[in-house]
């Protein structure tokens, strides 16, 4: 047997014998999102043994890797070929895997304009919770055969299945970037956010925190320039500035405690949150401490959304906001792919 | 515990009389919106796959949410099949009725809730049609991206039901990538909203899987929709290659040239011809292959893209080129590949339009063998292709009326859905499985992999009375079709329902 096929023997075995003892797997990659989810419960299953980029052919604009696979090592092959994960996934440390990066969902400033993890993820290849090994999508770019289940395992954090593979849609990295900044206040910002997002302009991301507002363009030379005659902005240099937001090393990010993230309307109001980081157009917005999940729950449904913790999660569960109809398909979908429950309890809601 | 080998009863039976289902419709629908008398249900009798019609038992039309959720407990309470249906034009048969269920159509649900210009995103209910929601953003210069050739006719429910896509997906997506929330209904009645007005909410994806989940999970009610600016200028270019395979590298070559154009269309000698003859689009008879990419941004980004596409496009061995001149010019081309279907309806009086996705260094090769089986099903084959994403539309043309055409063109089908996945593709890009390719959903996935679908449908709908028969096949129909399968040659569709 090779390496991998011993590897994959070895999980298999993992989650048989959890299955026979009822006990639970953690599976984890380079653990640099543990900060993330409800608990950490089980006995851990590391992928970082499971590696290689199994398939890459850069006309075809697909990427295939094992899960174990470092982050890093995907992004510099795709940067050799002028290529890149368009969603730009924050590593949140150096042991970031490719597996984690599916399985966290997690997607960088670009989100706003290119999409997410979920929106590149073509197929998937797992182990379920019988060991069976299965495929779902393809390597392919439009695939609408059977239910979206690599979709689904998306931001799963490892409680649907073990993932063993990945296939993802990749895209050319732009010819030029040019990050502009503004000096307005909160709401000035926030409107000139969502005015430029309705702009036909190759926008590729916006932040805003204090009284500074950065907009990044990405597009060929002739349309970036373009576009910052036509909106002006006092041009930076600042190269690390978006990873640094992305990464979560900015200064905003220097705090201690709870961390909370709203995904809301892009354009519900700034007043209670004035001191908050704002990234993709509006819709998302970093806020410290300040108030209970509770209440920051109230505002976001109040503007089509949600409020969950990010960092420093004691007792907030994203379920509890949820209808409860919508709580119950959670629960369902959970049972239909792990029935016994043994993959992450606890990981993403506090009930299973 | 694993789950045990269960078998969703492909053929539910519905344990009520008509009479008394029909009364229980009438207390909460007007009578018009209840239709059970054969004449009044013909219209329904199928969807854009006109070869498998059926009568369904009784066909309501509600007109509000309330109502859908009143029909979905009344079925729910006497244990009825339900099919829903938009505006018909899906092509595998999803909405084709159930003779022993009710079919629901949601076409009176078509307005368009809220438009919020600065959020950019449309609240629209399900009958509203693809088209008509870049009609009414139009005057706040944004758009709604997916464009299925259909789309002046298509409506948005089925869109997301199918996980529709287009011919400018490559740059934009899908359905799934261009939806925030929706509301459906589940099989219980009750209302569930998922999604957000921000870009994601926590939990399970429950808004990928009920994408593309062809009327088996719930059924929609409402969608919001994201809004794009409208590109200031678009401009396309039609190029004539005489070797299908040149075609297809230059393909390739705009994409390594760090190109990803907002559409990027292929189609063969047979199709150019079929759409010069019915519309003359001023497409170039005399090529073996032609091209269409279109560019679009700002005019500047729409000026230096064109340019470059041209030189890699000559590199390529391109014959001829032509850019649009002006918008009617774009659109003009364009025209051309959207009545790809109906042109190639008028050659022959039937034809089915395949919808395999490829990789696309697969293309020559897979082409190649596609000319092969005309000879050997006697039968002429059309290719479209939306190069950009690998997916093809091979469209087999036949006469129903002429001897075993029909049964022919289903052999020759399933050959080319077959050879889709022989080569590392799927037997479906955007048009879904429906009926029409429910038994290449044994080529394409295992026992277990279908049993997790299984799995995943019982979650929602335990007993299978949601669009049956559709999109996920039992483990019997696979077990049926394996064998067939071995004995190559024998028939391949023995128990497609035939209604």
């Amino acid at each position: 047997m090779s390496t991998n096929e011993t590897v994959i023997a070895e999980f298999r075995e993992r989650i048989i014998g959890a299955k026979k003892q009822s006990a639970c797997i953690r599976i984890r990659g380079g653990g640099s999102k543990d900060f993330h989810g409800v608990s950490l419960e089980g006995d851990l299953l590391e992928t970082k043994d499971f590696t290689g980029i199994t398939e890459y052919e850069p006309t075809e604009l697909v990427l295939t890797a094992r899960s174990g696979t470092p982050l890093r090592d995907i992004e510099h092959t795709l940067n050799e070929n002028n290529q890149m994960l368009p969603f730009d996934p924050p590593h949140m440390g150096l042991e970031a895997t490719f597996g984690g990066c599916i399985a966290s969902g997690f997607s960088g400033p670009r989100r706003s304009s290119q999409g997410a993890v979920r929106d590149f993820v073509l197929g998937a290849r797992i182990l379920n919770s019988d060991a069976v090994d299965l495929q779902f999508g393809g390597k392919v770019m439009k695939n609408v055969a059977g239910f979206d289940v690599s979709r689904l395992l998306t931001g799963s954090f490892g409680t649907l299945g073990l993932i063993l593979e990945s296939s993802v849609k990749v895209l050319p990295k732009p010819e030029m970037e040019r990050t502009l900044f503004f000096e307005l206040d909160h709401e000035s910002a926030l409107a000139k956010m969502n005015a430029l997002a309705g702009t036909p302009i190759p926008l590729s991301s916006t932040y805003f925190n204090g009284n500074q507002l950065a907009v990044r363009l990405s597009g060929s030379e002739i349309g970036v320039t373009a576009a910052h005659k036509k909106i002006g902005g006092e041009l930076g240099e600042v190269p690390s500035f978006w990873t640094s937001v992305k990464e979560q090393t900015h200064p905003f990010f220097k705090a201690e405690g709870c961390l909370y993230r709203l995904s809301v309307n892009p354009t519900a109001p700034m007043d209670r949150y004035s001191d908050a980081l704002i990234e993709w157009n509006g819709s998302t917005r970093w806020i410290w401490n300040n108030g209970t999940l509770s209440d920051h729950q109230k505002f976001a449904s109040q503007y089509g959304g949600y409020a969950t913790i990010y960092r420093g999660n004691q007792s907030g569960d994203p379920i509890n906001s949820m209808a409860p109809a919508l709580k119950m398909l959670q629960r369902k979908i959970k049972n239909s792919l792990d029935p016994d429950g043994i993959f992450g309890k606890k990981r993403l809601f506090t009930e299973f | 515990m694993g789950h045990s080998e269960r078998d969703l009863n492909e053929h539910p039976v519905a344990l009520v009389d008509k009479k008394i289902l029909v009364k229980e419709f009438l207390s909460v629908l007007s009578t018009e919106s209840v239709k059970y008398e054969t004449e009044d249900l013909t219209p329904f009798e199928c969807d854009g796959l006109s070869a498998y019609p059926q009568i369904p038992m009784i066909a309501v039309l509600p007109e509000n949410e309330e109502q859908v959720c009143q029909v979905m407990k009344i079925c729910h309470q006497y244990k009825v099949p339900i099919v829903f249906r938009g505006a018909g034009t899906g092509l595998s048969g999803g909405a084709i009725p159930y003779d022993q269920g009710v079919l629901l159509v949601l076409s009176k649900l078509k307005s368009i809730t809220h438009i919020d210009p600065i959020g950019r995103y449309a609240v629209v209910q399900p009958g509203v049609r693809n088209a008509a929601i870049s009609e009414a953003t139009k005057m706040y210069k944004l758009y709604y991206a997916p464009d299925p050739s259909s789309q002046i006719a298509c409506s948005i429910g089925g869109n997301v039901a199918e996980n529709s896509g287009g011919v400018h997906c490559l740059k934009y997506g899908l359905t799934v990538n261009n939806i925030l929330k929706v509301r459906f209904v589940t099989i219980e009645g009750e209302i569930v909203e998922i999604g957000s007005e921000g870009l994601d909410s926590p939990g399970y994806d429950l808004l990928a899987l009920l994408t593309g989940s062809e009327g088996l999970l719930g059924v929609l009610t409402e969608v919001t929709v994201k809004l794009l600016p409208t590109p200031e200028k678009a401009q396309a270019i039609m190029a004539s290659f005489d070797d299908v395979e040149k075609a297809g590298r230059a393909v390739a070559d705009i994409i390594e040239a760090g190109i990803i154009p907002a559409g990027l269309e292929m189609m063969d000698k047979k199709a150019i011809n079929a759409v010069e003859q019915f519309i003359g689009a001023g497409y170039p008879m005399d090529a073996e292959a032609m091209l269409l990419c279109e560019s679009d941004g700002s005019s500047e980004e729409v000026e230096s893209e064109i340019q470059k596409t041209i030189e890699v496009l000559y590199r390529a061995g391109a014959t001829e080129i032509t850019v649009s001149t002006d918008e009617a010019h774009r659109l003009k081309l364009w025209a051309g590949r959207k009545s790809a279907f109906p042109a190639v309806g008028r050659v022959l009086p039937d034809y089915f339009c395949m919808d395999g996705t490829i990789p696309r260094k697969t293309l020559p090769n897979v082409l190649k063998r596609i000319a092969e089986m005309e000879d050997e099903f006697q039968l002429q084959c059309a290719n479209v292709f939306h190069a950009g994403d690998g997916n093809l539309h091979p469209l087999i043309m036949f006469d129903a009326n002429e001897g075993d055409q029909l049964q022919r063109a289903e052999k020759y089908g399933a050959a080319i859905l077959e050879l889709c996945v022989e080569v590392g593709g799927t037997i479906t890009g955007e048009h879904g499985v429906g009926i029409e390719k429910i038994n290449q959903m044994c080529v394409q996935f295992d026992n277990q992999e279908i049993q997790t679908f299984l799995n995943l449908k019982q979650a929602f709908d335990p007993e299978g009375r949601l669009n049956p028969g559709k999109a996920i096949p039992t483990l019997n129909r696979c077990a049926e079709f394996g064998h067939m399968h071995v004995h190559r040659g024998e028939e391949r569709f023995p128990d497609i329902p035939r209604f």
